[in-house]
């Protein structure tokens, strides 16, 4: 999935037609580097919308159990840990300026500035992924992993209408949704490091491709932006439901 | 004009050597097998969805034997429900989708818009690869025992109770949708920035119009589905039941989602086919689409509406009654730019310089079945008419005429059309009609018994129907349509592959066509066009055609009318 991401960065490129080619940077099928770049930008953005669609059946999925089992929503994600899902959000809010940055630095042609902003980014996602981490392996611990060892236990203290609606299955519903969503979100941070990773050696190293113009780290950000926006919905929709 | 006086024209620009195209630029394995030609990605794609094609076709020849008794005479009810599933899973993800773009849209679009290649070239190649690799999961699959979940995959059965392989199909699905994901992002790139200089979008031939509606389609639903089917594997392999009606979720939500994608896919199916029909039609009238911008924007409504309609697949499965009756009108708007593709089809033929060569029988006859696939649909789209002909042979009829008469007549046609361009040999015209004919009959026997078995009651999927043995004949009638139907689909193999070498040397632009495509040389040399066009006509202008001038020139004496 993330090979159109890379379609500007990652490009094993052959010697010779480069030789030939006196655009140097240029792909043999394009006029000149702004059709180059626009077909980049266009691509990215059909793919992002790819990448909307695929999160977003998972969302609709969302959105109906949630109003078909409100009151599940709230006993159960009272079982998420808020200080680790914010400091994850502040983890990527950070690692986006980062990669902002990465891209101003691009730009002005200061490559090992923009190696470094990389290089933070992708320590900033693996930061994320640590903590998310650590937040499965309790889930696991206490047995909030949805299948036959589900456990779920409603506190004492909740509403009788929260007791009749709530159910050891309709808590594995939520919890099933919670392990989709921010499993499939996980597995886009990983893709990611995978992008940006190479992208800042090849950066460093002057790979031609990606140093004489600055569009193929932009569609990397770009990409790296909509892992971070996803989260941004992800968060408040687990983590911080309204209790009433 | 009759093809066989141009074909019999010696080309004048024959050079002593073989003229260098993208067929003889090289010829190794790795050459073809490591391209990012378009051109040699289309062929490669041809090839291997004739063998899926033949994959399929098989399982139906099973299910078409097997249903001319009423009790059943060769395959036990276990294989009964995996040979159509393997039907339906092969035909639908790895011949329809991937047919008409993966194959016509992928060698003509940059051809057409007068570009080298598409904009991400090795993003094609791995499509084709990733296409590949989600056809051996569903070989696999086939080979581990099959499915028997019928091509929707519905939950709960395909997530809880399936003992068959489930998840390896659904990862060929999910695998083949990324290729065909790939291929939309690819024509949408290159049809919004590789135009050649004077291609405006009005400019663009309704075969690129169509494709780019599909692409929008494609990257629209697809990913829908991909996430859709990944779910049920997650529920069979983690136990993580989003849909699971124990843990209180909805089996229907998987319905809802999976349609949500599969109606529009059945756009991603016809559209391409519609653009075809946009050429052949055009190109043996000899005259400009009738409504030229009507034809273009239907694309796009027919685009758009499509998402709007999923919910009729489902009118008897649980949905509210209002829910039922607002895709119910959708469903019947969407009609109203399909009949416009229709009428403006005939208005194009209507006083045109027919000429009746294999590929306009072929759009002739898409015509004629998509028609009544259409109508059909009209019975189906409405609540009360649905309630008796839903999941009965009538459904089955209906969306073969679409398919079959419909996506498989373009195919068949753009094949025809296109098959001097791709490889430079003219195909024996005589047995192209032949096989154009004998697909029209064939075809009809096949499936108009089933609208009536439909209307009768017979279920579809069932494997007996002995408690109606009244109804074995409309069954052999099928069986026996479907015979014929096997010939003609066979036929073109073997005149095909003997024209690639008996066949004579195919002109520049053996039918008079306007598109940029047969501006060139055929076969094509590896950058298309020995320099880039500039494009200063109108899309179907007849007078700006090159070869016309001088065909008419050479005409003048002997008097052979065009389009005689």
């Amino acid at each position: 999935m993330a090979i159109e991401a890379t379609q500007g960065a990652v490009h094993e490129h052959t010697a010779a037609v480069a030789a030939q080619d006196e655009h140097g940077p240029v792909h043999h099928q394009f006029e000149d580097i702004e059709q180059q770049n626009e077909s980049y930008i266009v691509g990215m953005w059909a793919f992002l919308v790819t990448e909307i669609m695929f999160f977003g059946a998972l969302f609709l999925a969302y959105a109906v159990y949630r109003w078909k089992y409100p009151l599940v929503f709230i006993e159960a994600h009272k079982m998420l840990d808020i200080p680790l899902g914010l400091t994850n959000t502040f983890i990527l809010l950070t690692s986006s300026f980062f990669v902002v940055l990465a891209v101003h630095y691009h730009k002005l042609n200061r490559r090992k500035l923009a190696a470094t902003w990389l290089f933070l980014t992708v320590l900033c996602a693996f930061g994320f992924l640590v903590i998310k981490g650590f937040e499965y392996g309790h889930k696991f611990k206490v047995g909030h992993v949805p299948g036959p060892n589900f456990t779920f236990e409603l506190p004492a203290s909740a509403s009788p209408e929260a007791k009749e609606q709530v159910t050891v299955e309709r808590a594995q519903l939520f919890f099933g949704l919670y392990f989709a969503m921010t499993g499939l979100h996980g597995i886009h941070v990983l893709v990611g490091i995978l992008i940006l990773t190479p992208l800042a050696f090849m950066i460093l190293k002057g790979h031609h491709h990606v140093v004489d113009d600055y569009i193929p780290t932009e569609m990397a950000a770009l990409y790296w932006h909509f892992v971070d926006v996803v989260w941004i919905f992800l968060f408040p929709l687990f983590y911080l439901i309204p209790l009433h | 004009m009759s093809s066989s006086v141009l074909e019999n024209q010696p080309v004048a620009e024959e050079p002593q050597r073989p003229r260098k195209h993208y067929l003889n630029a090289a010829h190794t394995v790795g050459s073809w097998l490591f391209t990012t030609d378009h051109k040699r990605i289309a062929i490669m794609y041809l090839i291997s969805i004739v063998i899926f094609f033949a994959v399929g076709g098989i399982a139906a020849a099973f299910i078409r034997a097997e249903l001319t008794s009423p009790r059943g005479i060769m395959l036990s009810n276990d294989n009964y429900n995996k040979m159509f599933t393997l039907h339906g899973v092969v035909m639908i993800f790895f011949f329809l989708i991937p047919s008409i773009p993966a194959v016509f849209g992928n060698f003509f679009i940059p051809m057409a818009i007068g570009a080298r290649d598409l904009a991400f070239p090795r993003l094609n190649l791995l499509s084709w690869y990733l296409y590949m690799i989600g056809g051996l999961f569903a070989v696999l699959a086939m080979i581990l025992g099959g499915v028997d979940t019928g091509w929707t995959f519905y939950t709960p059965y395909s997530s809880m109770y399936s003992q068959s392989q489930v998840v390896l199909t659904i990862m060929g699905a999910f695998i083949a949708g990324f290729s065909s994901i790939a291929t939309g992002i690819n024509f949408i790139v290159t049809i919004h920035k590789m135009r050649a200089p004077g291609m405006t979008w009005f400019r663009l031939p309704l075969f690129v119009w169509s494709h780019y509606a599909t692409s929008l389609v494609i990257i629209l639903g697809t990913p829908v589905v991909a996430i859709t089917l990944l779910l049920v594997v997650v529920e069979r392999v983690l136990h993580i039941g989003i849909f699971d009606p124990k843990l209180g979720g909805d089996p229907v939500l998987f319905q809802h989602l999976f349609w949500f994608y599969s109606h529009p896919a059945v756009y991603i199916m016809i559209l391409p086919g519609l653009g075809v029909i946009s050429e052949l039609i055009s190109t043996f009238s000899r005259k400009r689409v009738f409504g030229y911008h009507f034809v273009a924007f239907s694309s796009m409504a027919i685009a758009g509406l499509g998402f709007l309609v999923w919910g009729h697949h489902m009118f008897i499965a649980g949905q509210s009654m209002y829910q039922g009756m607002v895709f119910s009108i959708l469903s019947f708007l969407v009609a109203v730019p399909s009949a416009i593709k229709v009428f403006n089809f005939t208005a194009t033929i209507y006083k045109g310089h027919v000429s009746l060569d294999s590929p306009m029988i072929y759009a002739m006859s898409f015509l004629g079945l998509f028609t009544i696939g259409g109508l059909t649909g009209l019975y189906l789209s409405s609540m009360a008419t649905d309630v008796h002909l839903t999941d009965t042979y009538f459904v089955t009829a209906h969306f073969h005429y679409i398919m079959v008469g419909g996506a498989i007549s373009a195919f068949m046609g753009a094949l025809h059309y296109w098959w001097p361009k791709m490889t430079g040999r003219m195909y024996p015209e005589l047995w192209g009609k032949l096989a154009a004919l004998l697909m029209f009959l064939g075809f009809n026997l096949t499936f108009f018994p089933q609208f009536i078995l439909g209307f009768l009651g017979n279920p579809r999927r069932y494997h007996y129907y002995y408690l109606q043995p009244e109804l074995q004949i409309y069954h052999i009638l099928s069986t026996a349509g479907a015979t014929v139907l096997a010939l003609a689909y066979l036929l073109p193999v073997f005149y095909l592959v003997w024209s690639l070498f008996f066949g004579p040397k195919a002109s520049s632009n053996p039918w008079g066509a306007s598109g940029l495509e047969w501006r060139t040389a055929s076969p094509p040399i590896t950058q298309n066009f020995e320099e880039t066009p500039i494009v200063t006509w109108e899309a179907y202008d007849y007078s700006s055609v090159p070869d016309l001038k001088e065909e008419a020139e050479k005409q003048a004496q002997p008097p052979t009318p065009v389009g005689g």
